[in-house]
């Protein structure tokens, strides 16, 4: 960009110094640093690529209907599918929604239209974010040591109650986000015309942030659908069909993935690659859902 | 408002259409329901803080038995050995710091450069965003799976590289074991993985909160584009850089799946990168479905250890990061 400003000196510049020349120790450094930043960063996009295509090329030789409608076989014994595990994922986490989405969301109508700054809401906050960060194994010791303990087994129900417990603070850290982007002046036109403040949250405030509150969801339910070690002691695994006794364990695809990835059969393996593959796009599809479909607000 | 049917239908009721009042006072029904609204929001406000009260709580009573019978030697015995009741979770406590610095030191290095690439204006801004959304991703890949091609992709490549540092440098206690399978190097890998998107969307967050005035003066001095980072936008940024790798290494050390499938499980602790290890949270992953009532208790106390941990760890990064951000405020 330099070279324009000196366009009437052909072939010494007057202004060396205003030259880009990799002769010049400074844009040499410069553009080395620049190839060795992009290298990195085409690096970190190398596992993500080797893992999708392993995906599909290990996950995808096993793709066929019978995948979902066959029990997973026991050991050493060829065919069977993923089915009960599928529709144990979707069990646990519909439970799981069913605590969390209620929970989170009233508590993010608390933060962003009662609770303001007030010190309870400083604190409620405070725990969406600690639990944010907590170690998803720890919810599943949770429900371990108050459910699974009480009521002497494992069970689908201990499995939702740990899920929920990892859903909550996604939910409500982003619907908080949501609320408050809605403009307080459809706030203030709500109440001037008459309405109460509870007729002002449920018809015009959540219905204007429920694209932002879906994408939260989203995101939440994308997480819970590929946890595993809040699963591992609490609805462990089954090798029968999910039949409505949440008092009974259940199976899951990442409880799956983890149990028959170290399986001496190599055809166990395989379905753990084809419960990956599924699993995967399950959880990318409710991404891209979260981030495409449902617009997000502009970031700056 | 009369659009909706259930409310229209409510106030109907209080005022028949006969004679219209534009202002009238807010019906008891409608008192009613503020007062129990806004107390049900309270509520689940209150449960979210007793959701966490309540794990933190119940972790710690069942871990307090244990922690009474085995005491602070617990933390530095090696044994694990359920029939004896002899517990200790040394070699574990040492895992997780060893995996969890290399894997940040990885990620952290990597993590560095993504952001500093995709917010200093090295890439079309398109091309950024489709960056920035597959590094994210990378975080949406449920850690299992990438414990599932740890097995399969990351070990087998690992292999002869690590048979090659062995024999050439079996000399330094990093290299001095073989990778017969499951390790510390490609949990830690696996690990930098992980928590690559996390440090990255953070780094780039700081780095994208320095006042453009502060890298535009440099520029206009004359510097060049790396000049203005190494001197201007990382020092800038440096408080959020590092709240961004103190929240990876919170990440990092409550990582379960991952380790639990790749570090080997061992009751041992060994410097080489290629022996096999064991982690506090890969710990519980591996013992607790098949854990007698003796040894969940010893469990519970390991369970403790690592919510201690996690939370100082994921505490002192939010503070930093607040510092970090409410530092830039006068700048801008």
């Amino acid at each position: 960009m330099a070279m324009a400003s000196v366009p009437e000196t052909p072939s010494t510049p007057r202004f060396a110094s205003l030259v880009h020349s990799l002769k010049d120790t400074r844009t040499l450094v410069n553009t080395v640093l620049t190839v060795v930043a992009l290298v990195f960063a085409a690096l970190a996009l190398f596992p993500l690529l080797s893992v999708l295509y392993m995906l599909l090329v290990r996950g995808g030789e096993l793709l066929s209907p019978t995948l979902f409608t066959e029990l997973t076989p026991g050991a050493g014994m060829e065919g069977g599918g993923i089915g009960n595990a599928v529709l144990g994922t979707v069990v646990v986490v519909a439970l799981a929604s069913a605590i969390a989405l209620p929970l989170g969301l009233l508590a993010a109508v608390y933060l962003a239209e009662y609770g303001g700054e007030s010190r309870l809401a400083t604190v409620v906050r405070f725990s969406g974010k600690v639990l944010t960060g907590m170690p998803s194994i720890l919810a599943g010791v949770f429900a371990y040591a108050t459910v699974v303990v009480t009521t002497g087994g494992f069970s689908a129900f201990a499995g939702g109650i740990a899920m929920s417990i990892l859903m909550v603070p996604t939910v409500m850290l982003t619907a908080e986000q949501a609320l408050r982007g809605v403009p307080e002046k459809m706030r203030l036109a709500a109440l001037g015309m008459g309405a109460t403040r509870t007729e002002t949250v449920l018809q015009v405030v959540l219905p204007t942030a429920l694209p932002g509150i879906l994408t939260g969801v989203m995101l939440a339910l994308a997480r819970a659908a590929g946890e595993t070690a809040p699963l591992l002691f609490t609805a462990l695994f089954s090798d029968y069909w999910f039949e409505g006794h949440l008092s009974q364990p259940i199976a899951s695809l990442a409880v799956l993935i983890y149990n028959f990835s170290g399986s001496p059969f190599a055809h166990l393996v395989q379905l753990a690659w084809a419960a990956s593959l599924i699993l995967v796009f399950l959880v990318l599809v409710l991404n891209i859902i979260a981030q495409v479909v449902i617009r997000r607000p502009r970031e700056h | 408002m009369a659009e909706s049917p259930e409310s229209a239908s409510k106030d109907d009721e209080a005022a028949p259409i006969a004679k219209p009042r534009i202002a009238r006072p807010p019906t008891a029904w409608q008192r009613g329901s503020d007062v129990v609204f806004k107390g049900s929001t309270f509520a689940f406000g209150v449960a979210v803080v007793l959701l966490l009260t309540g794990v933190v709580v119940e972790v710690m009573r069942h871990g307090g038995s244990a922690m009474s019978e085995y005491g602070l030697g617990f933390l530095t015995r090696t044994n694990w050995d359920a029939n004896r009741a002899d517990f200790g979770i040394l070699p574990e406590i040492l895992g997780t710091l060893y995996t969890s610095f290399i894997a940040l030191v990885v990620a952290g290095f990597l993590g560095i450069t993504v952001a500093l690439v995709l917010s200093q204006g090295f890439l079309h801004r398109r091309a950024e965003l489709v960056m920035k959304n597959i590094i994210e991703l990378l975080a949406a890949i449920p850690s299992v799976v990438y414990g599932l091609w740890g097995i399969f992709v990351l070990i087998p490549l690992l292999r002869e590289p690590a048979g090659f540092l062995n024999d050439k440098f079996g000399f330094l206690p990093f290299f001095d074991t073989r990778l017969s399978g499951p390790g510390i190097l490609p949990a830690s890998l696996v690990l930098a993985i992980m928590i690559l998107p996390t440090i990255t969307a953070v780094a780039r967050e700081a780095m994208a909160a320095v006042p453009p005035r502060l890298a535009a003066a440099a520029y206009g001095l004359g510097a060049t584009r790396w000049e203005v980072i190494f001197r201007v936008t990382l020092p800038t940024a440096s408080g959020g850089i590092f709240g961004a790798l103190v929240l990876g290494l919170g990440r990092a050390f409550g990582e379960t799946m991952a380790l639990a499938m790749l570090a080997g499980n061992a009751q041992t602790f060994g410097w080489s990168l290629f022996s096999p290890g064991n982690t506090l949270a890969a710990l519980l992953a591996n013992h607790f479905p098949e854990a007698g009532q003796v040894e969940v208790g010893a469990l519970m106390y390991a369970a403790a250890v690592l919510l201690l941990i996690t939370l100082t760890v994921n505490i002192l990064g939010s503070l930093i990061m607040l510092r970090a951000t409410s530092g830039l405020k006068g700048l801008n």
